[in-house]
């Protein structure tokens, strides 16, 4: 099946402008400005059925709708962030695919009446910001941004953002925040984004492969979108594999599609031909999934992943085989929260420091079932306390990692298994 | 329009409060405690200690009907999985909290156990111990033992300064940004942030001079742990050990009510001394603030140079001598010089010492004079401000008028509370000659020349920026206008006096309840002074020749060198002082006053509040209150006046004087319940500042305006050519008597300078930072020059009360020294 993310694998040079414009490019964005009403717009995105790709799986025609139009103006913010581990899909796309990521921005502001949307990228994507300033240029000399679009009244205008490199700015309102120049530490919520985001303007924040979905949706039409995926997940995703396989890589694959599958006929299986034995599916933000037969054979949408006691999150999927200890796992995992907690909330920032130095004591061979105890005992201590979903993420793998797999908490296995 | 009321359940207690309250305050007003670090009742929430989890149910909605579901009558309740913040949430109809489950609790404590992980535990040595929120709530919600290991604590710097007068404990600070918000909110001086992410987070400082600010020490009373201290204060006492007296700042008009902490201590000789200031509340005056000078600027009453016996002169002799001889010789001289005497009084002075020196001029023939270079506080009698304004209440439909005035510098509390004002939709104007730091938050500003003061008032419209502002003004529906003194003596604000009333009176505000005039006093009681009929005088020098001149509270020849010469001139001088001074020298018979904290008395506001203060200290050596040597004096000269009560006095001033009607001590101390709740238990709510139990005071009533005084044309001093005009401005920290002795303040009091625009500068060829030397009335001075944009062409700023005499705009020659 010809991708519909990832074309520029089937096309190339779909980067330049002329080549993306051939292949039937901003021939959406044009027909929605000069055809569609803006709720119109929205309704056929939420008649696709696209949920957000950063990972919350948020229906987006929905979010669009919440835009509080008493307030103005509007506006629109992709997240370029891509600072989970294990993610790498929304640099491959802006980097080959950009023009059909834009696009899906122009159309997402159409809709919500914002005139000027902004990529925030994470602060190591300076290269990809420095691109994508020369795509929006190449945009705007051929008249597809700036005023008077294709004739009509309808004006837009697209700046990139760079951050300064703290993962909690992945987070939509640290995002803004550290957009409007602050500290990049998260807002409470509610108010959500839509009625107060940037500057206190409604805004859309969605993920970079959430857009680059658009333009497809409204050149092909919501059922065919509809159709690809399953009843609960429509359409197809990009799957960033990485970890103990032979062929680590992104995948654009419909939801659906089993682990088995990826790992086994895109993957080209495990390293060393060594069993699977754990899956995290949402980079470190994940609960790691126990690996047996069922598990493989589980389709990866957003319904069926929770089935396992885990979520699909933006399906940085990271393998683990017999070889690695899931001590070791979760010791990079914490070691990674301890270091991106922002510090606003007390359970996050004391959490994460504090079971770092449980692991180190563990590590040092330090009563390791007492500590081991401990260290769960923190983490379910700062579940469904901390300000944002960063805290909460750092405790998944710790969690389900002790629990599901105790024999790597004991005194005879610790230190072992890297990978 | 009052806030629709919304009705929920808080631990079983029924409770209605209005829409938008959070749950956290919702419970307060019942007397339910919820913890919290980070929440403070006067800053927007933030959410981020996360202390004060509960369990919050609503009702079920039908999603058909949109209705709440009914079981057994009720709306059905449904809790949600996770707990809480009670101080983000706001209340919703049907709302039940639940504070007290297990599982609130529990959370309750693990946050505890999470904030202590990082936290030194140095209670004993902590300047917080016995009033510190983070003690008293982990031993109501915290665990007995830690589970986290000692050696893993994070090792900080414990003696950070953050400025010279604020001190940082990095290892003690919990992340809850109260300092940090109090700054950005309700200051307006974002001085502080928080720097590094994580456990790595710190409080740093980005001003410089560190933490840049006139309101620092307050971070110090909502600091829920020990993280900031002062430099005045840290390591000195134990919360425990000291005892509280309430008083009344007399740094400035506000008012400020405060708790002096005493205690009697080894290292002050086994005296008592004071160890520090703290706010007590009043929501009508200073909220629960402080500026740093009020809190900082007490050590003049504890200060080596007080006079501790009266003093006669024979000739050059100076002698200790008794009270009963310096007063039977001040009492000769005074029935001597019959009817040719003047009392010149200071506006430290309380109410009840003005009383008695008024009553003692007019019952012997003299004439009672306020020692004062700010005029028109006649004016503020007649259409000042009564009982309905209040600062902390205005908002839409208030315009406030500031003419004439810096109030950062002269009324901190002031321009703390009007800032907020304006936040809350009141139209603040603001009329000046040069840029002041509160025309960031001023709708309109009115720029003019110096000397041109009344004039621009009374013709507002006629520029155009003065056209919107008069719009503002007239169709307000109160109307507050503040006048001060900057680059004006006595004859200029009078008239600028005149001009502000007219135009309360113009635009019909005038003796309206929420509407009048303030005067912007250099002193603390100089409002009480007018309302007891005092009068400034033009000429000093004329009124001393040849007369008795009995001065109390003021210092006419420190403040100006050239008033020696005409002292001299007087047949008789007595002075009532806390010091020696210039004055003292030159007196005949020096009495030596009480400071006000030690003994009792009024003060009369800015604001026409009048406020009790109460002794903390024993008096100092044979020290007597005012009141009671004027009345020792005028004894002796044959008038009976009361001596030995303040409470006796304040019923004289209810029944003498029409606005002090119906007042006395007891209805000066009577307290109400005020929001937010202070000190006591509630400290880790709105912080260790005292509540307030021994009176909030009373407004003076509004007299029956009349007509109102039309202005008299002012000539406005204008410089030539070669000249150059001295405008007299204020400073927060100058070097008058009762700041020099806080030898904390030093730093931020400096050398004298002068402000000069750049052209200026150029022009009288000095340069910034270089010493240069001003000459006034012949007198040739050193001062520092600075030099300022902001500073209008051809004018010097030159700071009162900083060595050089200056008290209304002067010429003066200016070279390189």
């Amino acid at each position: 099946m010809a991708h519909i993310l990832l074309r520029h694998r089937d096309i190339p040079d779909i980067n330049k402008l002329e080549v993306y414009r051939k292949n039937g490019g901003f021939e959406a964005f044009k027909q929605v400005v000069t055809s569609m009403k803006p709720e119109a717009v929205t309704e056929v995105v939420k008649a696709s059925g696209l949920r957000g790709r950063g990972g919350a799986g948020f229906p987006t025609g929905l979010k669009w709708a919440f835009m509080d139009n008493k307030n103005w103006p509007h506006y629109v913010v992709a997240n370029a962030d891509e600072s989970e581990p294990g993610t790498f899909k929304d640099r491959e796309i802006m980097e080959n695919n950009p023009f059909q990521f834009l696009e899906g921005v122009a159309i997402s502001a159409y809709a919500v009446g914002a005139h000027a949307a902004y990529v925030y990228l994470r602060g190591e994507f300076w290269q990809v910001a420095a691109f994508l300033d020369e795509r929006i240029e190449d945009m705007e000399k051929a008249g597809l941004l700036g005023g008077k679009l294709f004739g009509t009244d309808y004006e837009l205008k697209i700046y990139t953002h760079l951050g300064a490199g703290a993962y909690i700015c992945g987070e939509e309102t640290a995002l803004l925040e550290s957009m409007e120049g602050k500290r990049g530490q998260p807002r409470l919520r509610p108010p959500f984004p839509p009625s107060f985001g940037l500057y206190g303007k409604p805004t859309v924040v969605n993920n970079v492969e959430t857009f680059t979905n658009i333009p497809m949706i409204f050149s092909k039409g919501a059922d065919w979108y509809k159709a690809l995926g399953t009843a609960d997940s429509a359409g197809v995703k990009v799957f960033s594999l990485s970890g103990r396989v032979k062929k680590p890589g992104n995948y654009e694959l419909p939801f659906g599609t089993t682990f088995r599958q990826l790992v086994y006929e895109h993957g080209g299986g495990i390293i060393n031909d060594r069993p699977v034995k754990a899956i995290m599916a949402a980079g470190a933000s994940s609960s790691i999934i126990k690996v047996d037969d069922k598990a493989l054979d589980t389709p990866m949408d957003y319904a069926s992943v929770r089935t396992l006691g885990a979520d699909l999150g933006s399906a940085s999927v990271i393998v683990i085989d017999d070889t690695v200890s899931i001590e070791w796992v979760i010791s990079k995992t914490v070691e990674f929260f301890k270091h991106e907690s922002c510090g606003k909330c007390t359970p996050c920032r004391e959490g994460n420091y504090w079971m770092m130095h449980v692991i180190e004591r563990m590590e040092a061979g330090e009563d390791v079932e007492a500590n081991t105890e401990l260290l769960l005992s923190v983490a379910k201590q700062m579940q469904n306390k901390c300000l944002c979903a960063l805290g909460e993420f750092a405790t998944m793998a710790v969690v389900s990692g002790i629990e599901r797999f105790p024999d790597d908490f004991t005194t005879s296995s610790i230190g072992g298994g890297h990978a | 329009m009052p806030k629709q009321l919304v009705s929920l359940i808080i631990d079983g207690q029924s409770v209605s409060v209005p829409a938008g309250t959070l749950i956290v305050d919702a419970a307060k007003q019942v007397g339910i405690d919820i913890p919290v670090f980070c929440y403070h009742p006067k800053m927007e929430p933030v959410g981020m200690c996360r202390m004060c989890l509960v369990e919050v149910g609503r009702p079920v909605i039908d999603r058909v009907s949109g209705q709440p579901v009914i079981e057994g009558g009720k709306p059905k309740i449904q809790f949600g999985a996770k707990l809480e913040t009670a101080c983000t949430t706001p209340v919703s109809e049907d709302m039940q909290v639940v504070g007290m489950s297990e599982k609130a609790r529990t959370g309750r404590k693990e946050i505890v156990e999470f904030l202590l992980t990082s936290h030194p535990l140095d209670c004993p040595v902590c300047d917080k111990g016995g009033e510190c929120p983070l003690q008293n709530l982990t031993m109501a919600h915290g665990s007995s033992e830690s589970r986290f290991k000692f050696d893993d604590k994070q090792h900080q710097k414990k003696h950070v300064p953050l400025g010279d007068l604020i001190w940082l404990d990095r290892e003690r600070c919990i992340q809850c940004a109260r300092c940090i918000r109090f700054q950005g909110e309700i200051v307006g001086d974002a001085v502080l942030d928080f720097f590094r992410r994580g456990r790595a987070t710190d409080i740093v400082t980005y001003s410089e001079p560190g933490f840049d600010s006139i309101f620092s020490s307050n971070t110090t009373d909502i600091c829920p742990v020990g993280a900031l201290t002062t430099a005045d204060f840290r390591f000195g006492a134990r919360p425990w050990e000291m005892n509280s007296a309430a008083s009344i700042c007399t740094h400035c008009p506000v008012g400020c009510n405060t708790t002096l902490n005493i205690r009697r201590e080894a290292r002050s000789d086994g005296n008592m001394v004071i160890k520090r200031i703290m706010p007590r509340q009043n929501e009508q005056v200073n909220e629960i603030w402080l500026c740093d000078k009020g809190r900082f600027a007490h050590h003049f009453s504890a200060s080596p140079d007080r006079l501790a016996k009266p003093l006669v002169r024979t000739g050059e002799l100076v002698t200790e001598s008794s009270w009963e001889e310096a007063l039977n010789l001040a009492a000769r001289s005074l029935v001597e010089a019959k009817q040719d005497f003047i009392v010149l009084a200071g506006g430290r002075l309380a109410n009840e010492d003005l009383f008695n020196l008024k009553a003692l001029a007019d019952g012997l023939g003299g004439k009672a004079a306020l020692y004062t270079h700010m005029g028109g506080g006649y004016l503020t009698t007649l259409a000042g401000v009564s009982m309905d304004t209040n600062f902390g209440e205005m908002g839409a439909g208030t315009s406030i008028l500031v003419a004439a005035s810096d109030l950062y510098n002269e009324a901190p509390l002031w321009y703390l509370r009007i800032k907020q004002a304006a936040a809350r939709g009141a139209t603040l104007i603001l009329a000046g000659a040069r840029e002041t730091k509160l025309e960031k938050y001023a709708a309109h500003v009115i720029r003019y020349a110096y000397g041109d003061e009344a004039q621009t008032i009374k013709s507002m419209q006629k520029s155009k920026a003065g056209q919107a502002a008069a719009e503002a003004l007239a169709s307000a529906q109160n109307l507050v206008v503040l006048y001060g003194s900057d680059g004006l003596g006595l004859e200029g604000s009078a008239s600028l006096a005149e001009a502000c009333a007219g135009l309360l009176d113009m635009t019909g505000h005038a003796g309206k309840p929420g509407s009048g005039l303030i005067g912007v006093w250099p002193h603390a009681n100089d409002q009480g002074a007018w309302e007891m009929g005092f009068q400034p005088v033009a000429d000093l020098a004329a009124e001393f020749k040849n007369k008795l001149v009995y001065i109390a509270a003021c210092d006419p020849v420190g403040d100006d060198p050239a008033l020696a010469e005409a002292l001299k001139s007087a047949r008789f001088v007595i002075v009532q002082e806390l010091f020696q001074t210039e004055t003292t020298r030159l007196a005949n018979v020096v009495l030596p006053a009480q400071a006000f904290t030690e003994r009792e008395g009024s003060f009369t506001s800015g604001e026409r509040r009048v406020q009790r203060f109460y002794p903390a200290l024993p008096a100092f050596g044979e020290t007597r209150p005012d009141f009671s040597i004027t009345a020792s004096l005028a004894q002796k000269a044959g008038l009976e006046l009361e001596g030995t009560s303040a409470l006796l006095i304040m019923n004289k001033i209810a029944s003498k004087y029409k606005s002090f009607e119906g007042l006395s001590y007891a209805r000066l101390a009577e307290v109400r319940e005020q929001w937010p709740l202070v000190g006591r238990g509630d400290i880790y709510y709105g912080g260790a500042i005292y509540a307030n139990t021994q009176g909030l005071g009373t407004r003076l009533a509004l007299l029956e305006a009349g007509s109102l005084p039309g202005t008299k044309p002012v000539e406005s001093k204008r410089p030539s050519e070669s000249e150059l005009l001295a405008i007299p401005v204020c400073k927060i920290y100058d070097r008058g008597v009762t700041v020099l002795p806080s030898t904390l303040l030093h730093p931020h009091i400096g050398d004298a300078s002068v402000s000069l625009h750049p052209d200026t500068a150029v022009r009288f060829k000095v340069q910034a930072g270089s010493t240069a030397q001003l000459t006034v009335n012949g007198t040739a001075y050193q001062v520092k020059v600075l030099v300022d944009e902001k500073v209008p062409a051809s004018v010097a700023l030159l700071p009162r009360s900083m060595g050089i005499p200056i008290n209304t705009p002067a010429t003066i020659s200016l070279k390189a020294a």
